[in-house]
């Protein structure tokens, strides 16, 4: 898959370990974005966010306009929210999200004009973007305005964006790295970004490395994305930003791999990538934050791709968050007779669901349908201590040893091993020739030892 | 009633139904090329050269020994298995894998019985006593044949390997390892690599076993650093036992090509059950096998060292396991 070019960077371009699985890609990875028509209601859950949820500012029958905002975050992790169409708030009821989790959540029925088709486009990712920053920002102004759209991570953590660009007294920052790499298989939410819309990506990741006064900014795409490598390249001309073009590795996308890759710095057991000095943020991320401090608009629709083989048309789409799984669907054609399992992100690391009334949030990356085929495995058997789950995990950990701890409640022995050092990619279980679900067990291991800490 | 509760219990596999949706957590897809059961028939693979050297120059002798000996560790696995009331595990494939290996490692003259309790002992108490597949603390083929070796001496010795009047030739010399010790007759090297020699079944031919042991590491299912390690240092106390004998370089050789080394690298230390998980570990628990293997040549009674070596080191895996925690991603 294309040239392999990695000068001028201290790492190797791909991390020790890791996997490959198939990609399967190619089922969206050419559909353009397609603007989805504006629902009659959305569902926005009051957290959508890694930290404390938002409380709202509306009540019900309550008149909110495209872009309002209708919830404060007001702890510090934390994120505002806002309307993504023209409505009524009809209620404050509670939703479920794929993770499980039962939130409160503000109910808006629409209501007069929307923005729709082209002109919703060019106002989320189209038009003329500067490639500059010009010097009317103030770190400080720009990571207000960020505070102010409820940007949050769009890669699937959803970490809200103004904690990671604050300016900090105590860590330094030199590096803002833009993640492209998207390793998840099936996903091209970020591919289609990257070639369409370049021009946020660029303008947006010059405002953020301003905002924590990075010098040196560095967008990180894999190989298998050559149409998006061009895309960039040529965005990027006349700027400081450098693009690096890694080996396709499942999970490069993971911040501490990818630091690794790229940086050779190995980020701290249980710290963050700013302290290394490096501040990550994910492509369609860095374009919200172009949008938020260029033309002020806040985060009330993203790009997901609705894809896999269970799903009659996959479709890349920009749709309005808080609109419904269902009816997304619905636009994609509907499920194929063979579905047989819904996730929320990739098939990889992402949440699965059968309740199709649950609303698209600020960190659905793309929407996997898998079909029968595609979930054969077989029974699990003893584990014969190959070895292979070493050989691939990312972390460098014994995932083996991890989960049979786990399993038989050896909470000392999991700790011993750096259980909590696991950020469950799954690598493990994928290639288990024993088909043990290794990463399932390692899971329920950290939560139980993070339970025990909290006695 | 019962019959849903059996259900439950996986006893049967519950068809599901046309487009119904299912959750369960991630990761959803995974690899299905590769399986427990690939592993093993990628060591039957492997050992096939060392298989078909061994039934061209023993001819009836090694397909007796095989049949015996693959039969009885797949009556042995079913039989321990129903008492252990579990489901029947012959599909995995590793009691055949077992099986050959035992009879590879057996002289060609070993009575019937020897084979056959070997095989019993090497899957009953090397095996499905521990749990099973993947439980086991030791080598089963190697439990199995220092059992016989210790109990039947006199058949099972170096002796054992010598029938004169044979209509097979070779078994009419001393085996390599034994014309060295009793007699410090030295066979030339290349009879030593390609396999003109007495000896257990299958480990003759350096060359079959490097052929096969090859194709093992490149399809990763015998990690290379156990064969590395082990034959590193097999090498460098060969080389000094050389050096202080003066032979010239042709006691490493001989150490090196002679007897089961080759054979043991590559089908029997790389028993993944039975040695550590790191490649560290591996590369240890390798340079654990090849210096006890040399000990046990130049220093015991016995002229071959292999079953024992890997023994000891089988037993030392949890230890080494424990001193190679790998340190993680960003751990100081």
């Amino acid at each position: 898959m294309g040239s392999i070019q990695f000068k001028g960077f201290p790492g190797k371009g791909s991390f020790p370990h890791g996997i490959h699985p198939p990609e399967n890609k190619e089922l969206s990875s050419n559909v353009p974005i397609e603007v989805m028509p504006p629902p009659e209601r959305v569902v926005l859950p009051l957290l959508q966010n890694i930290g404390a949820p938002c409380e709202p500012i509306v009540k019900p029958k309550q008149e909110v306009a495209w872009g309002e905002t209708i919830g404060v975050g007001k702890a510090f992790v934390s994120a505002n929210l806002h309307s993504p169409i023209n409505g009524v708030v009809e209620k404050i009821g509670v939703c479920t999200l794929p993770n499980g989790r039962h939130l409160p959540a503000i109910y808006i029925k629409a209501k007069g004009d929307q923005v729709v088709g082209q002109a919703l486009y060019d106002d989320v990712l189209g038009g003329h973007w500067p490639k500059d920053c010009p010097i009317i920002y103030y770190p400080t102004s720009i990571a207000k305005l960020i505070h102010e759209a409820g940007i949050v991570g769009l890669g699937g953590a959803a970490f809200p964006t103004h904690v990671k660009v604050r300016p900090d007294d105590t860590k330094m920052i030199d590096t803002l790295m833009v993640n492209g790499c998207e390793c998840e298989p099936y996903l091209t939410t970020d591919y289609r970004v990257m070639v369409e819309a370049p021009g946020p990506i660029i303008a947006g990741a010059l405002h953020a490395a301003r905002a924590v006064a990075a010098k040196e900014i560095i967008i990180c795409i894999e190989d298998n994305k050559p149409e998006a490598i061009a895309s960039l390249r040529a965005e990027a001309k006349g700027t400081v930003i450098k693009i690096a073009v890694l080996k396709t590795k499942y999970p490069q996308g993971s911040e501490k791999q990818l630091i690794k890759a790229v940086l050779d710095l190995e980020v701290p057991l249980g710290g963050l990538p700013a302290d290394v000095g490096v501040a990550m943020s994910n492509v369609a991320t860095i374009a919200a934050v172009a949008r938020s401090v260029i033309r002020e608009k806040p985060l009330t629709h993203r790009v997901i791709s609705v894809t896999g083989r269970g799903i009659a048309q996959p479709k890349n789409l920009l749709v309005p968050i808080g609109i419904s799984m269902g009816e997304v669907f619905n636009f994609c054609g509907g499920l194929t007779p063979d579905a047989a399992r819904i996730v929320a992100g990739g098939p990889m690391m992402g949440f699965s669901f059968s309740n199709l009334d649950m609303p698209v949030t600020k960190g659905t990356s793309g929407l996997t349908v898998l079909t029968h085929s595609d979930l054969r495995r077989e029974r699990e058997t003893n584990c014969v201590r190959c070895g292979r789950c070493v050989d691939v995990c990312p972390m460098r950990l014994v995932p083996t040893k991890l989960a049979m701890a786990s399993r038989h409640g050896k909470l000392a022995l999991a700790q011993q091993y750096n259980i909590l050092a696991c950020f469950e990619c799954g690598s493990c279980t994928y290639i288990c020739p024993a088909h043990i679900k290794l990463v399932q067990l390692i899971r329920m291991g950290k939560a139980m030892v993070v339970a025990s800490r909290k006695k | 009633m019962t019959k849903t509760l059996e259900n439950l219990h996986g006893s049967k596999a519950v068809e599901i139904p046309g487009p119904s949706l299912h959750v369960a957590p991630s990761p959803h897809v995974g690899n299905l090329d590769f399986t427990t059961r690939r592993m093993m028939i990628d060591v039957l693979i492997a050992l096939s050269p060392p298989l078909a050297m061994s039934i061209y120059l023993f001819h009836g002798y090694a397909l007796r020994q095989l049949f015996i000996c693959v039969c009885a560790c797949l009556a042995s696995e079913m039989l321990f298995v129903a008492m252990r009331r579990k489901p029947v595990t012959l599909a995995d494939c590793s009691a055949v894998v077992t099986g050959v290996i035992l009879a590879l490692s057996l002289p060609a003259t070993a009575p019937w019985y020897a084979g056959m309790i070997a095989s019993v002992v090497a899957i009953g108490l090397g095996k499905i006593v521990f749990g099973g597949l993947g439980m086991n603390i030791f080598n089963p083929a190697m439990v199995g044949r220092a059992f016989v070796m210790i109990s039947f001496a006199g058949i099972m010795g170096a002796g054992g390997y010598e029938q004169s009047g044979s209509v097979v030739d070779i078994l009419s010399q001393a085996t390599p390892m034994n014309a060295f010790k009793q007699a410090g007759k030295l066979t030339p090297a290349l009879d030593l690599f390609f396999g003109w020699t007495n000896g257990s079944l299958g480990e003759t031919s350096a060359l079959a076993c490097l052929l096969g042991g090859l194709y093992l590491c490149l399809r990763r299912t015998a990690s290379w650093e156990i064969p590395a390690g082990m034959l590193s240092v097999a090498l460098i106390i060969a080389g000094i036992a050389d050096l202080a004998g003066n032979f010239g370089g042709r006691l490493v050789l001989h150490h090196l090509l002679g007897g089961a080394l080759m054979f043991g690298a590559f089908f029997i230390a790389t028993d993944p059950v039975t040695s550590p998980l790191t490649p560290k570990g591996k590369f240890i628990f390798g340079a654990g096998v090849g210096a006890l293997v040399m000990v046990l040549r130049l220093f015991s009674g016995y002229p071959e060292g292999v079953m024992f070596a890997v023994l000891l080191m089988n037993g030392v895996t949890p230890l080494i396991n424990r001193w190679t925690i790998p340190k993680a991603l960003g751990e100081f």
